[in-house]
């Protein structure tokens, strides 16, 4: 085996977490899709009150 | 009480509110950017907890919020009760829902951390199953308030629930002083003597503050949507759309 590039080990401790990954990045992850899905939800539901605002000035 | 009712008026609420969503959004992106490079880059892994310890830069601030939303879905009860203000009825609901969120990744979070350091995924003690109440409670205030087919009247319903449950909140907090639990005590709030490092404290309090932006960032942009769904056929609804 030839000598790795410090970097390179760096990184893979870093997604390593001393052997606590699954814990500390299902952690990370769970609570960033919550928070993403939160405000993706919003968006999604403001667009459809403004289309079904737009319709209901159509019609008057 | 006059301003209670001007700042709650919804024509004016819409108003002021989009200008501090923009704020708080922006707010919200760079605290986070921040509180994540501080959390899992810059600060150090415990002597104990080694690199679990970095879970606790987001359960700890999930865990305030679910509280902190829950006396704000309180206190908006108690205005709604009182006063009857429109805007206060739809916050109830609205924070119920970002309350949920939070008391779930508070729940979650402790939960990937206990098993690395407790062995165990869950344990029937005072802090965990108080928190877990408030995560009934918050479903509760839900399930009253899309009970009844006319809002304000849910919204009534759901604000007694909202305001009763408030006795769970010294409850969750005092848990760990009042009874023998595997949970840890306070640590940050042991002004005299703090027990955590500052390469610790800077990542929880940076996300603390990102989790404070991002709920009030929630909060305005939901009963916006809200009250334009809600007050669809009024003038100042239809001059906003015309602009």
């Amino acid at each position: 085996m030839g000598a790795r590039d410090p970097g390179e080990i760096v990184v893979q401790e870093f997604f390593h977490m001393d052997g606590y990954a699954f814990y500390v990045w299902g952690s990370y992850a769970i609570v960033s899709a919550v928070l993403l899905l939160n405000v993706i939800s919003i968006r999604l539901q403001r667009r459809k009150i403004l289309r079904e605002l737009a319709e209901l000035s159509e019609e008057e | 009480m006059h301003f209670i009712h001007k700042y709650g008026s919804p024509n004016y609420f819409y108003q002021w509110s989009g200008t501090w969503l923009k704020i708080l959004s922006a707010l919200t992106l760079i605290l986070m950017a921040l509180g994540l490079y501080w959390a899992l880059i810059i600060s150090p892994p415990d002597y104990q907890q080694s690199e679990t310890v970095r879970i606790m830069y987001i359960h700890v601030p999930s865990a305030w919020m679910s509280m902190f939303t829950y006396v704000v879905m309180a206190s908006a009860g108690v205005v709604a009760m009182i006063w009857r203000i429109k805007v206060a009825e739809i916050v109830v609901a609205q924070s119920a829902i970002i309350g949920a969120s939070f008391t779930l990744l508070a729940l979650v979070t402790g939960m990937l951390w206990g098993k690395p350091m407790w062995g165990a995924y869950w344990v029937w003690d005072a802090r965990l199953t108080s928190e877990l109440v408030l995560l009934f409670l918050y479903v509760g205030v839900l399930a009253i308030y899309s009970a009844y087919e006319d809002p304000r009247t849910g919204a009534k319903a759901a604000s007694i629930l909202a305001i009763v449950g408030v006795i769970n909140i010294p409850i969750i907090h005092y848990s760990v002083e009042w009874w023998n639990t595997l949970h840890q005590g306070p640590t940050v709030t042991k002004f005299d003597s703090p027990s955590a490092p500052l390469s610790m404290l800077t990542p929880l309090f940076i996300m603390f503050f990102a989790f404070k932006t991002y709920f009030f960032a929630l909060l305005f942009a939901r009963t916006r949507n809200a009250l334009l769904s809600r007050e669809r056929h009024t003038s100042w609804v239809q001059e906003i759309l015309e602009k």
